[in-house]
């Protein structure tokens, strides 16, 4: 399993870069995984982010996009002006998860 | 000593390639042409799945397929296991009354257990999600129905001209 640096943390990470410990991350890792993938957070995306990691928790896997708006309460096309093209995946990287693994 | 100040990396730090530019210019166009419940689907979950992969995405629905997009019958969308032998029933008990009915029910649990929407609610997520729809010029004119009859999220009625200029350099599924 490889590692990396992230905030001057030594971090657990997949394959593609995608954090696999639950509790090493925290908001400032969070910041910066942001500004490595060019998502500048406001506290729209913030609300987003925190609602993917409390879910996680909750259900223990990733929501999807259709789960971050049912039950995360933010709009699907605000999901996309958030974090552009590829929301999912992105909203899960910041927020130290895995990609979510269902389809819709 | 030298502080080591706290900065985005101060290692190798491994960031995926969200790669917007990778995905870029990419087109993919689903013909829906069936009108029973378990032949929507497909075309719905890869759309979804495109969008979220930021590739452009447009669905066009004809013949039987604009039943998915029609007011009279979206949310009413049907299973019949006649005929189909992954079924997995013996078929000369597919056309007894109720059975439709029954499947229709089944397969509806089966998706709702995997908190899949149902097909309207799906077309709005696709469309959210900046999906692009169409309605086939032919299919709407055999029916004798406009654009009224159709559900609101419908871009516009195009014909198989505007649709093959649409489709430049686009992949093609369909279903």
């Amino acid at each position: 399993m490889p590692t990396t640096t992230i905030n001057g943390h030594e971090v657990a990470v997949d394959d593609e870069g995608f954090m696999t410990e639950y509790d090493q991350w925290d908001e400032d890792m969070g910041k910066a995984l942001a500004e490595a993938i060019g998502v500048e957070m406001t506290d729209e995306h913030w609300k987003a982010i925190r609602f993917l990691r409390d879910d996680f928790k909750a259900q223990g896997e990733t929501p999807t996009i259709r789960r971050v708006s049912t039950a995360g309460g933010i709009d699907t096309k605000q999901l996309f002006v958030l974090f552009p093209k590829k929301p999912a995946k992105k909203m899960a990287y910041i927020a130290g998860l895995p990609k979510p693994h269902g389809c819709v | 000593m030298t502080a080591t100040e706290p900065t985005t990396a101060t290692g190798p730090m491994i960031v995926p390639s969200f790669d917007d530019d990778e995905q870029e210019g990419r087109k993919l166009a689903i013909i829906c042409s069936k009108g029973n419940l378990d032949m929507a689907y497909p075309g719905l979950i890869l759309a979804n799945a495109a969008l979220g992969e930021g590739v452009e995405v447009h669905l066009f629905f004809t013949f039987w397929g604009l039943d998915m997009i029609s007011k009279a019958h979206m949310d009413d969308l049907k299973f019949s296991p006649v005929g189909n032998t992954a079924a997995h029933m013996p078929q000369a008990i597919t056309p007894m009354p109720g059975m439709t009915t029954m499947a229709t029910k089944m397969m509806k649990k089966s998706i709702a257990d995997l908190d899949v929407p149902e097909v309207p609610e799906f077309l709005d997520l696709i469309k959210a999600s900046g999906g692009h729809m169409w309605a086939c010029r032919m299919s709407v004119d055999m029916n004798h129905m406009t654009k009224d009859d159709l559900w609101e999220g419908v871009d516009d009625i195009i014909n198989a001209s505007d649709f093959i200029v649409l489709t430049n350099g686009a992949q093609l599924l369909f279903i």
